[in-house]
């Protein structure tokens, strides 16, 4: 295994869909569904069995529109709010419309979600407005679930294969450049329909820690998607505002206040006091968080001690089981028990992830991209705050419309020196004698990203990341070196990430205002909602390098009332007469 | 420029009384997110499951979908 062996196969399908972890399994199910005649091809990087985001579970559904408890139009309005207004709304009404149905499908895949003692479900108030949580008390079985489905459908699954460009052709999409992850093999894919669902660029920013892939986002999630639709052609909306999480320090997984939450738990400063009246991730939420860690009050903690032993042992078998249950170990490691101390958190490298903010590849509410017969689902497509239900929602959406898609149109063609330039590309580190290994590429990359485009964002310092980038570039593209094919995935993931980390300067320079809190503060600029109450959008320019522009946010359909539009800026506890 | 061999301690540990690579199994392998794990073969041909690559997230597939509870997933050593 991981020697190099070269070598290029084309194979045929009528929907390629390009990563198995949530969103890409839906889409290719529904699309099987809808067309049972259509060759589908599900494609990942990894295993499908233990690939993505919900790689070991999940434990709760942290936006789902439950009939009793919440309407789209309630639930539209207030992930309205909470990207401060830009957002096409279209897609999320869709997606709260809908995303009922789907729960009731995972539901009869054998996932099971938590029911109160009258049978209904059992939904929590995590968001500053509405009520969306519904925890999932075998969480942890999702990826098993959808396992066996994809194998009940007869989709016919790829492992193993890293998908590098996209094939286009007569103005629409036409397959995919892929090469196999152990032994540097080729694969073409031709087909009528790409359905993108790569996760979020979570490999971007340097986790405090150091450790390359230490990361809050499954680090195998490193971007592929972005750089992938940016390379074809594709418009990418919003890259400025930046995933930015509050999580446990060092760990750097999720402290999980949506589940603890609920049950008492909260974010709390050094004295143990609430200084954030909603615990619900927005920008305006990391602000205040960022703004409590710099101000002296900090560390910033979250807080079980004051709860009662029934109540911090259920937290703990949730939080121990799914998503990130190596956090038992690390608390353990640490000698802290949620009974007794407060669990330090800090804020985490950037990222970008439509999951909790709302940049990504521009998709409308088909979850299609400006690329005819590209779409984009989950964390990499712009639909904001998706989380796990968005990515399955609007992956269903995504394989239903790529069924219809290609029942008129045949295969495009396309240009075969795509192929050869693409092969050279990627094979170049493995051609030279000696030079720098991708882990050194990537580590400089993402230090960059940290020393200047974290927010507090500064014109001077973007400017300067984008010039040592450009240096970073010259040295990976001549003088990048590999040794096995193991070496050239991270060779090649090292290169979408100084893709990504261009297209985060570009983005956030263009954007002279500040808006979304924390994610996109510029010192320099006040919120301007006279030029900038737009999207930006941002495309692979002639010169080959990002270009911008601006793009207007859809006329509304639920309408926000004037003295609702500020609801997420009022995030911090006033001191009470009491407390004075 | 020449590479160093720079030693680094690995998360993923493999007990190999209990790891059964010899009989064909591959399931860490298969399952890992970020392909790190290989089948080593000894001089006397015996196999066993172990960390090649020191690229860990510490999710744990390897060590929940291991049929004998061979692996164990520690932190690794600079976030733990």
């Amino acid at each position: 295994m991981d020697e190099i062996l070269d070598g290029l196969t084309q194979i045929d399908c009528d929907i390629l869909v390009i990563g198995g972890g949530t969103a890409g399994p839906m889409a290719a199910l529904k699309a099987k569904k809808k067309n049972p005649k259509a060759n589908v091809v599900l494609l990942d990087k990894a295993n499908v069995k233990r690939s993505g985001a919900i790689s070991m579970g999940m434990d709760g559904l942290n936006n789902s529109v439950i009939p009793g408890y919440a309407t789209p139009e309630q639930y539209t309005k207030e992930i309205t709010i909470a990207n401060d207004g830009i957002c096409d709304q279209a897609a999320v009404l869709r997606y709260a419309e809908e995303c009922y149905g789907i729960i009731r499908e995972l539901d009869d895949f054998g996932i099971r979600f938590q029911k109160d003692q009258n049978g209904e479900y059992d939904v929590k108030k995590v968001h500053h407005i509405g009520t969306y949580v519904l925890p999932m008390p075998n969480g942890d079985t999702v990826k098993k679930a959808l396992y066996r489905q994809l194998r009940k459908a007869r989709i016919n699954i790829i492992n193993r294969y890293m998908a590098t460009r996209l094939l286009t052709g007569e103005g629409r999409v036409a397959g995919a450049i892929c090469v196999n992850t152990r032994t540097a093999e080729f694969l073409v894919v031709r087909a009528k329909a790409v359905i993108m669902g790569l996760g979020a660029a979570g490999r971007l920013g340097l986790p405090t820690s150091g450790y390359l892939y230490g990361t809050y986002e499954n680090a195998s999630n490193s971007g592929e998607g972005y750089a992938m639709a940016y390379h074809a052609g594709a418009g990418l909306a919003n890259l400025e505002c930046y995933q930015i999480n509050p999580l446990i320090k060092d760990y750097n997984g999720p402290a999980c206040a949506y589940v603890a939450g609920p049950m008492g738990g909260y974010t709390a400063n050094a004295k143990g006091e609430r200084f954030i009246e909603c615990d619900y991730w927005s920008g305006q939420m990391m602000q205040e968080f960022y703004d409590e860690l710099q101000g002296g009050k900090g560390p910033v903690y979250l807080k079980l001690n004051h709860l009662a032993e029934e109540t911090v042992a259920e937290i703990e078998r949730v939080l121990h089981i799914v998503e990130r249950p190596t956090r038992g170990h690390f608390h353990a490691g640490r000698g802290t028990d949620y009974r007794k101390q407060m669990i330090e958190m800090h804020i985490s490298e950037i990222g970008f992830c439509s999951g909790h903010s709302a940049s990504g590849v521009f998709v409308d509410e088909h979850a299609r991209t400006t690329i005819p017969g590209l779409y984009a689902a989950g964390d990499m497509a712009n639909v904001p705050h998706n989380y796990m239900l968005g990515a399955f929602t609007n992956g269903a959406f995504a394989g239903m419309d790529a069924a219809d898609f290609i029942a008129d149109v045949d295969f495009a063609d396309f240009d075969m020196g795509t192929v050869d330039a693409e092969r050279t590309r990627v094979m170049a580190p493995t051609k030279r004698d000696d030079g720098i290994p991708p882990n050194q590429i990537e580590y400089k990359t993402r230090r960059l990203v940290n020393d200047y485009l974290q927010p507090p964002k500064v014109t001077a310092k973007m400017e300067l990341a984008q010039k040592r980038f450009e240096e970073v570039r010259e040295d990976m593209e001549q003088g990048m070196y590999v040794r096995d094919s193991h070496e050239l995935m991270r060779a090649l993931e090292a290169s979408t990430i100084l893709d990504c980390a261009d297209m985060a300067a570009a983005a956030s320079l263009y954007r002279t205002e500040s808006r979304w809190g924390l994610y996109h503060n510029r010192v320099e600029y006040e919120r301007d909602d006279e030029n900038w109450f737009c999207h930006t959008i941002l495309t692979k320019g002639e010169d080959g390098k990002p270009a911008h522009r601006k793009q207007d946010v859809k006329p509304y359909v639920v309408e926000i009332a004037e003295d609702e539009k500020d609801a997420y800026y009022k995030q911090r506890v006033e001191p009470s007469v009491a407390a004075e | 420029m020449p590479l160093a061999q720079t030693a680094t301690s690995v998360p993923v540990t493999v007990n190999d009384d209990l790891c059964i690579a010899d009989k064909g199994c591959t399931v860490c392998v298969d399952v890992c997110p970020l392909d790190v794990l290989r089948i080593a073969e000894a001089a006397d041909g015996s196999k066993t499951a172990y960390m090649k690559y020191d690229e860990c997230w510490y999710c744990m597939p390897c060590e929940a979908d291991c049929p004998t509870g061979a692996v164990t997933v520690n932190l690794p050593y600079l976030l733990k």
